[in-house]
């Protein structure tokens, strides 16, 4: 089981590297999905079974087009590669105090976070008492997933839809 | 155990008396690997005279004859010899040779490894979702509580190998195609899984297995309580079946290949197996989606009488599958292509809103569950209702201005 958790991390961790290292960005978004569905592999792994399907629905189905579509429309020059590298020195310390601080906030709450589970066996849930949990304990905070959600998708709308009016199409 | 017929225990039977000739370490991958050959071999079959029947169907429905000259090889070291032609049965084996023995191109600007990588992953992902799908009974090859999630995520990479496929090419062409191919495949997800849903919504669970148990009635032992049978079960097939025909890339929804706009779309710069290894994508994808109508809406494999339950029940799956298959051919031979602002549009502004109509249908039905005699008559007529009248409503607004075509024969 120790080994299985190894290769796993290591193909996650590998593929997020080199996905930062490659120059090619469609590469690199292809390396980041594919780090993305070793994330889902360890939610196997851990027996997270619902939670590791619906990783792999949202980010390898759908984050991953938003990915590609955004890296394909937003590129003008017809260069493959392009040069990753900062353009100043302050903005190469603002990335590395970010990049720090990030670590340094997660890591503490990794850290300090209690796990009462820890000592018993991993409880066995299915999806049905997930569904519930969902809907009545934390049915105000999905409801307000869901309203974010929806206001970011009309407002994709309205930016998609407010340029020149097309021509109406031809009418057969 | 030993009340379920022979029949029905057969296969499974057949695989545990297999397993146990093997020595302990053995067999739990015996076990698995069993199943994995025996869906291989029945789909990849399935697969090969499902091509034939295509072709053949679509021969009949044009008026003409279809493929009927492949025969088998003449041995002639035989002392006899098969004159039969066998009505053109042989005509996939044909087609595999060829399509093996052909010249694979790669194009020199092409990234090899994503151009290779791309088949692969479409045919792998393609296959994964019969994993969840109840064949039989005792046939199911994973039992999951969650294999709903389970099968719309395996079909979710398939998106992405198109993509894979029509970018690796370097070819403008096979790039706009994978784009409209996408566009098309995110557009018509919604309407599919939102289909799903009520099924969900009533039963209560995500398991297929259970799904197909939850269809296993009968009134008077006569008329089968599949969902397809309810209102909102009726309506989920046709939205089901109209979302699987664009999910599946078949016409009157096949774009992403119209030969006549965009070459063959992210196919293209594909030749010989390669371009097989898509083909046959497809139709897996056809196959397990069709698979998963039948369990879905189809009562899966119960019989649809009760007297008819001697028949084993993966033959009532198999035949309920071909049925479909069928259908999805008749309407490939039938209806005309549609343009890419028509095909988004049903999807957004006509299948999307239905479906979601049809969730709130689906509510109203479980909350009147309860409701007996006359007031049963009401549950009726209010659920079709409220899918029948918006069907019609928007059905209008989406085809004002779209009067049918006249034809003028030049004088």
């Amino acid at each position: 089981m120790t080994l299985a958790l190894i290769l796993i991390a290591v193909l996650m961790l590998g593929s997020a590297a080199t996905a930062m290292l490659l120059r090619n960005l469609i590469h690199s978004a292809l390396l980041l999905i594919l780090s993305w569905a070793g994330v889902a592999a360890f939610y196997l792994w851990a027996g997270a079974e619902f939670v590791a399907f619906a990783q792999v629905l949202v980010y390898v189905g759908a984050i991953s087009m938003v990915v590609l579509f955004a890296v394909l429309l937003t590129r003008q020059n017809r260069i493959v590669d392009v040069l990753i590298e900062p353009a100043t020195k302050a903005r190469a310390l603002a990335g590395l105090f970010v990049g720090a601080g990030m670590a340094a906030l997660l890591s503490v709450a990794v850290c300090y976070t209690k796990f009462p589970a820890l000592a018993d066996a991993a409880p066995q849930t299915s999806v049905k008492e997930i569904g519930l949990v969902l809907m009545r304990q934390h049915g105000g905070a999905l409801l307000i997933v869901g309203v974010i959600l929806t206001v970011a998708l009309l407002g994709a709308t309205i930016l998609a839809a407010t340029e020149a009016k097309r021509q109406p199409e031809d009418k057969p | 155990m030993s009340a379920v017929p022979f029949l029905e225990r057969a296969p499974i039977e057949l695989r545990d008396w297999f397993v146990q000739l093997l020595p302990g370490p053995l067999q739990w991958l015996t076990h698995h690997l069993i199943t994995v050959v025996a869906i291989l071999a029945v789909f990849g079959l399935f697969f090969a005279f499902t091509t034939v029947a295509e072709r053949k169907l679509l021969g009949r429905l044009q008026n003409r004859l279809g493929p009927n000259r492949a025969g088998v090889p003449k041995f002639s070291i035989l002392p006899w010899h098969l004159r039969h032609k066998l009505w053109g049965l042989t005509q996939p084996f044909a087609d595999a040779v060829k399509a093996l023995t052909k010249e694979d191109i790669v194009p020199t600007a092409a990234d090899k490894v994503l151009h290779f990588l791309a088949p692969v992953i479409i045919v792998g992902f393609s296959l994964m979702g019969f994993a969840v799908l109840p064949f039989g009974r005792l046939l199911i090859p994973v039992e999951l509580d969650a294999a709903l999630l389970y099968f719309f995520a395996a079909g979710a990479a398939t998106e992405l190998a198109i993509f894979m496929a029509g970018w690796s090419s370097h070819n403008k062409y096979s790039l706009l195609a994978a784009m409209r191919a996408l566009a098309q495949l995110i557009s018509y997800e919604l309407p599919l899984i939102l289909s799903v849903v009520p099924i969900i919504l009533v039963t209560g669970t995500l398991s297929t297995s259970a799904i197909v148990h939850a269809q296993g009635f009968w009134t008077f032992g006569l008329l089968p309580h599949w969902f397809v049978f309810t209102p909102w079960g009726a309506a989920g097939f046709v939205i089901f079946l109209v979302a699987a025909l664009a999910e599946s890339n078949r016409s009157p929804f096949d774009l992403p290949e119209a030969e006549s706009e965009l070459i063959a779309g992210h196919l293209t710069e594909y030749s010989g197996f390669k371009y097989a290894l898509f083909f046959m994508a497809e139709y897996f994808g056809l196959t397990a989606l069709s698979g998963l109508g039948v369990t879905l809406f189809l009562g899966g494999w119960q019989a649809p009488c009760a007297f008819l339950e001697f028949i084993p029940s993966y033959l009532w799956f198999m035949g309920k599958l071909v049925g479909m298959i069928m259908f999805f051919i008749w309407v490939r031979g039938t209806l005309l292509r549609l343009r890419i602002d028509q095909l988004t549009r049903l999807s957004w502004k006509f299948l999307v809103p239905l479906a979601l109509l049809n969730l709130g249908n689906a509510a109203f039905w479980v909350l009147s569950a309860h409701w007996a005699g006359p007031l049963q008559l009401v549950r009726w007529a209010v659920s079709l209702a409220v899918i029948v009248i918006p069907f019609v409503v928007m059905g209008r607004s989406i085809t004002t201005g779209y009067g049918p075509r006249s034809y003028r024969y030049a004088p």
